[in-house]
């Protein structure tokens, strides 16, 4: 079964129904650990540099947003560990998925922007194209 | 060491090349363009955006950020230039250098980060209001055909890039306009109507001043507002830069290696300047990481100028314009408008006076400072008091204090109560609250002492561990037969 499982999130409603998949999969093996993954692109990170007063308070308000999917992991007694990444979100997840050999990677088909994915393609489009482990697009 | 001079400069060789000529090729507008701005031929801008990139690439903190000729010091140089002219210019850059150099030793770069967010987010809308502000001149009196160029510009630096992402849209717009404009015949102002360009390199000389008291005394302001505000954007662009990138980077070697460049481009012509936070995000998005893509981002940016020079002076003034007005957009902190609504009063009003200050005063330095004071002022008035609620129960009387209790806040607190009361329960509750110093030991023993010789019974409730441990040890109302003259 799937016993490292990388969950890619965006904070959209589609990567909340992802993680809740994420959770059924992982409660069906013992010790299976979800790496939860939230890629900042670097107007966030001018955006929330700005508006955070010295590094703490830029990790606290990067975690606050995240705090309820952390709650739901967690009354579900799921090992996990949330990272943020930094760059363009497709080319680093693949580039995450790629560097670690995860059994599964999770992810959510539609982001925040819709008019971007009507320009430049949805970030999960990208990902399946190349990321090189299975993959569960979550609609 | 040699480690380490390998992975700052050697480690990402070709991103690094790649970015730099990018951003060499976005600075060239930007860098006429501040020129402008300053009141001063393009190519001061020009020799300084090679100068500042060139040396701190090797003397900066933080690899990967690019420095050059900037909006925010452009703005502050222009009466400088206007009342005394360039040399004056080229000494204050100098000084500038000096004065920075200055702050990294003393290490005033690092308490820069005490410096408010509501003041940095005032800071660069109040540039990015400047900056549109300078381009006013520009679109008002003018042809249509000005502002067909403006509008034209606009569409391709916003449309372009979501097809074609390796050429910095800017420079696509200025060649293609440029072009139109040569080809044309068109009659709109150009680059080489507000000054030379000379298709040589920069040259080291004095700055032709009288080295006297007097100098100093007009340089030195404006040197002091220019180390300020380069300091400023430097620490808050870097601060980006290694939350983008994830890594770390040295504060006051920042602050030492701008003021180094600074001095090197103030001997060699340039004016002052400072990191760049719209170069260096171009620069880490386009791939470059290491020192190489600053140093290859001057270097390549003076190459174009010598070989394209001639072509530069045809550069229609209005694509210019058009180009400011995206920096501008770009600048802007869009989502102040919610944080007025959203962030506690104290900070909107720091944020909104800030802004207003720049704006009315013209000068970016003095509506930080101002700002500063200002959430200090309003931060000690809001520290120095605390909230005291009052509820009364079949028995007598609870207070829950609210806020922090040491010595300047202990007035507040002891106003409160009505200490003519008899035979009652008096409950103070400290959950919301945390007693820092004995002056506010001082307080609450005076306060209960008083409740209980008028027979009334004190219970304390909800001290933190900290406060706790202050009040187990300094006060002395709990005891039988306690008197305040016993404190």
């Amino acid at each position: 079964m799937y016993s490292t499982i990388l969950l890619a999130i965006d904070g959209s409603k589609n990567s909340l129904r992802a993680t809740t998949e994420a959770v059924k999969l992982a409660s069906l093996q013992e010790n299976a650990v979800i790496t939860v993954v939230h890629v900042l692109d670097i107007t966030q990170s001018k955006y929330d540099v700005l508006h955070a007063q010295g590094k703490a308070d830029l990790e606290l308000t990067r975690r606050k947003k995240f705090l309820s999917m952390e709650e739901y992991l967690q009354s579900n007694n799921i090992t996990y560990k949330l990272l943020f990444l930094h760059g363009e979100p497709g080319p680093t997840i693949v580039e995450y998925a790629n560097q670690k050999s995860f059994d599964l990677l999770v992810i959510g088909s539609r982001g925040l922007n819709s008019l971007q994915e009507l320009v430049l393609g949805s970030v999960s489009h990208k990902v399946i194209k190349s990321v090189k482990c299975p993959v569960l697009v979550v609609k | 060491m040699i480690e380490k001079i390998k992975k700052e400069w050697f480690s990402n060789i070709r991103g690094d090349i790649l970015s730099g000529m990018v951003v060499a090729l976005a600075l060239i507008p930007e860098a006429i363009a501040f020129s402008i701005i300053a009141g001063v031929d393009p190519m001061i801008g020009l020799y300084a955006s090679f100068t500042m990139a060139v040396v701190i690439s090797f003397t900066g903190g933080r690899p990967g950020m690019i420095s050059a000729a900037t909006g925010a010091m452009a703005l502050l140089m222009g009466p400088l230039v206007r009342d005394y002219g360039l040399e004056y210019l080229f000494a204050a850059t100098i000084l500038t250098g000096i004065i920075q150099i200055l702050f990294g030793v003393l290490k005033i770069a690092k308490l820069m980060k005490f410096i408010p967010r509501a003041v940095m987010i005032g800071f660069v809308n109040a540039l990015a209001i400047l900056i549109f502000m300078a381009q006013v001149p520009h679109l008002i009196n003018v042809t249509n055909i000005t502002y067909l160029f403006v509008i034209i510009t606009l569409l391709i630096v916003y449309i372009l890039p979501r097809f074609l992402k390796v050429i910095p849209a800017p420079l696509i717009a200025i060649i293609i306009l440029t072009a139109v404009a040569i080809v044309g015949n068109v009659n709109v102002s150009t680059v080489g109507d507000l000054g030379k360009i000379t298709q040589s390199l920069p040259s080291f000389f004095i700055p032709n001043v009288p080295f006297s008291f007097e100098t100093l005394a007009i340089i030195f302001p404006y040197a002091l507002a220019l180390s300020i505000v380069g300091l400023l954007e430097s620490l808050l662009t870097a601060s980006i830069i290694d939350d983008a990138t994830d890594t770390d980077s040295n504060k006051n070697r920042e602050a030492r290696g701008q003021g180094i460049a600074n001095i090197v481009t103030g001997f060699f012509g340039g004016m002052a300047g400072c990191a760049m936070i719209g170069q260096s995000v171009i620069n880490v998005k386009s791939g470059g990481r290491g020192r190489l893509s600053t140093f290859v981002a001057g270097v390549f940016l003076m190459f174009l100028i010598m070989v394209l020079g001639s072509l530069v002076v045809q550069i229609p003034m209005p694509v210019l314009v058009g180009i400011m007005i995206m920096v501008c957009i770009g600048t802007f902190d869009w989502s102040s408008f919610k944080y007025l609504v959203t962030a506690p009063k104290g900070d909107a009003i720091v944020m909104l006076v800030t802004v207003i200050i720049v704006v009315a005063t013209d000068n970016l330095s003095i509506g930080v400072i101002a700002g500063v004071i200002l959430s200090a002022v309003l931060f000690a008035a809001k520290i120095s008091h605390v909230k005291m609620h009052k509820q009364e129960t079949s028995q007598g009387y609870n207070y829950a204090v609210e806020g922090q209790l040491f010595f300047a806040s202990v007035d507040s607190f002891v106003q409160a109560f009505d200490t003519t009361i008899k035979n009652k329960q008096i409950s103070i509750n400290f959950t919301n609250s945390h007693v820092w110093d004995d002056s506010a030991v001082g307080a609450i023993d005076k306060i209960a002492l008083k409740l209980k010789e008028n027979q009334n019974t004190v219970t304390i409730t909800g001290l933190d561990s900290a406060s706790k441990k202050i009040v187990d040890k300094l006060a002395v109302f709990p005891k039988q037969n306690a008197k305040l003259s016993d404190h």
